[in-house]
C-alpha cells in the first residue's frame, strides 16, 4: 500500500557543515527492508531537490534499524555563511517523513500499533 | 573485573541550554560526574570576539554562578564536574569561579583544573612555518589564503589532560576545546583504568558521550516518536552508567519528566552522524554500526557490543575567519493571496538593490508559512493551500564583502511597508542588524604538534 514514510519510520536531522545528516529509524524490525528497498539516495535526492546542491550518501546501519543521509551542499554554505531559515537542517528529518513509499499492509498495522503503544517497537 | 558502576551525568547540551537541567541532576538522585557540554562549531569565534574587547572574557558565563551555586552540594555528594566552559579563556574562567565562590560557605576548598593548549592561535604563524599547512578539509585550501581574517584556531583534544586532571583530584575540570564526548569517556577511562590502547571500550565511552552530549535530545527532546505523549516541562537529562566492561544504560532521574526508550536514544544515535563505522575521535575511532540497543523498559536503555579501532595521528583543527557580512530581515503580508504579495514584494526589493547597482554575493528569499522548513519551494503547494495560507512571512538575507551594500539592504525593506504589495506588517523589530560571518574552517594538526603543549594545572579556592 502507498503510504507516508512517518507510518513505519522516525527520524532526526542536523548538520555536518554545508552537509545536512537525516538518520531514519525503523520503527519495529519487519520494516527495515522496507526502509532499505524505498528509501534510496536517488529517492532523497529528489524530495531534497530544491535545496540539495550536491549528491546524497546513504549508510546502513542494521542493528539499529536505521539509514543515514548525507546530503551534501544544502545548508547554503552552512554555518554561520548560511542564509537560511534552517541553517542546521533540523527540519529535514519531519519533511523526509512525508516521503511517499510502498509497504505492505502488515508491517504497517503492526507499526501503527507501535505508534499507538500498544506494542512497544523495536 | 570490577562490578563498579560509573553514572556520569549530562547537565548542558550547548551554551544556552536549560540552567536548571544541571541543578536537577545534582539533586534528585546518586550521580558520580556532572559534564557541562557548552561548544559548538562556531561558539569559539563568538568567544574569541568576546575577549578581544575583554581580556577576562571568553569562556561561557553561565557557568560560573552555576558551579559556585552548586559547590557545597557538589563537594557534599561527592561529585566532579567536566566541562568544556573554558571556551578562549579557561584560566578566566576558573578565576571568575574562585571569585563567585568567596560567596559561598564550603566545606573545604574546591579544587579545580585547567587544561590549556588547544587554542593554537598565538602558535598559528609558527606552525605554519614549520610547514602545517592546515588545509581546509572541505575545499583542499591551505589556510595561508586566509591567515590574515582569521579569528580563532583551536584543536580538538582528548580524553588525557582530563584524566591527569582528575588523576591530581581535581573537583572541576575546565577545558577549552575538548571534544565533546571526551567530557563523558575522560572520567570514565579514569575511574575504569581504560588503557588509553582499549579501543573497544574508549569506543563505548564514544558512544556513551554522543548520546550525552546534546542532553534532552536523548530523553525526549525533539522526539518524534509519541511526542505529545512526553513530559517536558522539567526532563530529566540523561545519565550514562556505565560497566567496567564497556557495557552500559542509558537512563535519567526516575522522578523526572522526558523519557529514555529505544526510540530517544536511536535518534540521538543517528544525530549528526557522518560515516558511522568511521566516527573519528582524538582517542579511537568507534564504529556505530556495532552497537547492540536492548530497550530494558523503565527508563532504561542498554547498550553493548561497540567495536572500536586504533586512533588516528591527527587531531582536528576548527577555525574561524571572518568572511564578509550579512543581514536577514522579514516582512508578513496577510491573506487573501498572502504568498502572492510576499512574491511581489520580494520582486519589488530585487528590483531597487539592482537600480542600486549593489553587489551581493548571494540573496536568499524564503517564504515562512509556504514551506520554507521543508527544503522545498512554494511551487510545490497544491493550489487550495496556495491560496488559504492565512500569512506568509517574506525573510530575505543578503550576504557580502562589501558592508556598505549589505547595511543598504538594511533600509530596502522598510519601505516596501508603504511603497509596497497591501496587508503588509510585522516591521515592529525595525532595521535588521549587520553582521560579520565567521565562516568555519575545519582542517587537521599531526598529534604531537598540539599535544606537546597541552598543560594542567589544579589549584584551590
Amino acid at each position: 500500500m502507498k503510504i507516508r514514510l512517518e507510518r513505519i519510520a522516525i527520524a532526526r536531522s542536523g548538520d555536518k557543515g554545508d552537509a545536512a545528516n537525516v538518520g531514519v529509524i525503523a520503527l519495529i524490525e519487519d520494516a527495515w527492508p522496507i526502509l532499505v528497498r524505498e528509501v534510496t539516495e536517488e529517492r532523497v535526492g529528489e524530495h531534497f531537490k530544491d535545496v540539495c546542491k550536491g549528491r546524497v550518501e546513504r549508510f546502513e546501519l542494521p542493528n539499529l534499524g536505521a539509514l543515514n543521509f548525507l546530503l551534501h551542499e544544502s545548508l547554503g554554505g552552512g554555518g554561520t555563511v548560511s542564509l537560511m531559515l534552517d541553517a542546521q537542517g533540523k527540519t529535514f528529518a519531519s519533511s523526509l517523513l512525508e516521503l511517499e513509499i510502498d509497504a505492505p499492509e502488515e508491517v504497517v498495522s503492526l507499526c501503527d500499533r507501535v505508534l499507538s503503544g500498544e506494542l512497544p517497537g523495536r | 573485573m570490577s562490578k563498579r558502576i560509573v553514572r556520569v551525568a549530562s547537565g548542558q547540551g550547548f551554551w544556552g541550554d536549560w540552567q536548571e537541567a544541571p541543578k536537577l541532576q545534582v539533586r534528585t538522585g546518586p550521580i558520580d560526574y556532572l559534564m557541562l557540554d557548552y561548544l559548538a562549531e562556531i561558539t569559539m569565534s563568538i568567544l574569541q570576539k568576546q575577549r578581544e574587547r575583554d581580556p577576562t572574557a571568553g569562556y561561557a558565563r553561565d557557568f560560573v554562578p552555576l558551579i559556585a551555586g552548586l559547590s557545597p552540594e557538589l563537594l557534599g555528594r561527592g561529585i566532579r564536574v567536566v566541562s568544556n566552559a573554558g571556551g578562549v579563556n579557561p584560566d578566566g574562567c576558573r578565576r571568575a569561579l574562585f571569585e563567585a565562590l568567596e560567596e559561598i560557605p564550603i566545606s573545604r576548598p574546591l579544587r579545580v583544573a585547567v587544561v590549556s593548549g588547544d587554542d593554537l592561535m598565538d602558535r598559528l604563524d609558527s606552525l605554519l612555518g614549520d610547514g602545517h599547512e592546515l588545509r581546509n578539509m572541505e575545499t583542499g585550501e591551505p589556510l595561508s589564503a586566509v591567515r590574515d581574517r582569521v579569528q580563532s584556531a583551536n584543536a580538538y583534544i582528548g580524553a588525557a589532560p582530563i584524566i591527569e586532571a582528575l588523576r591530581m583530584e581535581a573537583d572541576v575540570v575546565i577545558t577549552g576545546r575538548s571534544t565533546d564526548t571526551a567530557l563523558t569517556y575522560a572520567p570514565l577511562m579514569h575511574e575504569h583504568g581504560w588503557a588509553a590502547d582499549d579501543w573497544d571500550r574508549i569506543a563505548a565511552g564514544v558512544v556513551a558521550g554522543h548520546i550525552n552530549e546534546c542532553g534532552a535530545q536523548a530523553t525526549g527532546g525533539n522526539t518524534l516518536f509519541d511526542w505529545r505523549g512526553v513530559d517536558l516541562e522539567a526532563p530529566g537529562y540523561p545519565i550514562i552508567e556505565m560497566a567496567a566492561d564497556g557495557t552500559f544504560t542509558v537512563t535519567k532521574h526516575e522522578s523526572l519528566g522526558g523519557r529514555v526508550t529505544w526510540a530517544t536514544v536511536t535518534e540521538q544515535l543517528v544525530y549528526e552522524m557522518g560515516d558511522p563505522i568511521e566516527y573519528i575521535t582524538p582517542d579511537c575511532i568507534a564504529d556505530v554500526s556495532t552497537i547492540q540497543l536492548r530497550d530494558l523498559g523503565e527508563n532504561q536503555v542498554a547498550i553493548s557490543g561497540v567495536q572500536g579501532r586504533e586512533r588516528t595521528g591527527l587531531l582536528k583543527v576548527s577555525i574561524a575567519y571572518r568572511d564578509g557580512w550579512k543581514a536577514t530581515g522579514s516582512l508578513v503580508y496577510a491573506a487573501p493571496d498572502a504568498l502572492d504579495k510576499a512574491i511581489r514584494a520580494d520582486e519589488v526589493l530585487r528590483a531597487r538593490l539592482e537600480r542600486l547597482g549593489l553587489r551581493f554575493d548571494e540573496i536568499r528569499t524564503e517564504f515562512v508559512g509556504a514551506g520554507a522548513c521543508s527544503g522545498r519551494s512554494p511551487d510545490h503547494l497544491p493550489e487550495a493551500v496556495r491560496r488559504g495560507l492565512p500569512e506568509v512571512e517574506l525573510r530575505v538575507g543578503v550576504r557580502s564583502s562589501d558592508r556598505a551594500a549589505v547595511d543598504r539592504f538594511t533600509r530596502e525593506l522598510a519601505p516596501l511597508i508603504l511603497a509596497g504589495p497591501p496587508s503588509v506588517t510585522g516591521f515592529a523589530a525595525g532595521r535588521p542588524r549587520v553582521q560579520e560571518i565567521m565562516a568555519y574552517w575545519p582542517a587537521l594538526i599531526d598529534r604531537d604538534a598540539v599535544e606537546r603543549n597541552l598543560e594542567v594545572e589544579v589549584s584551590h579556592a
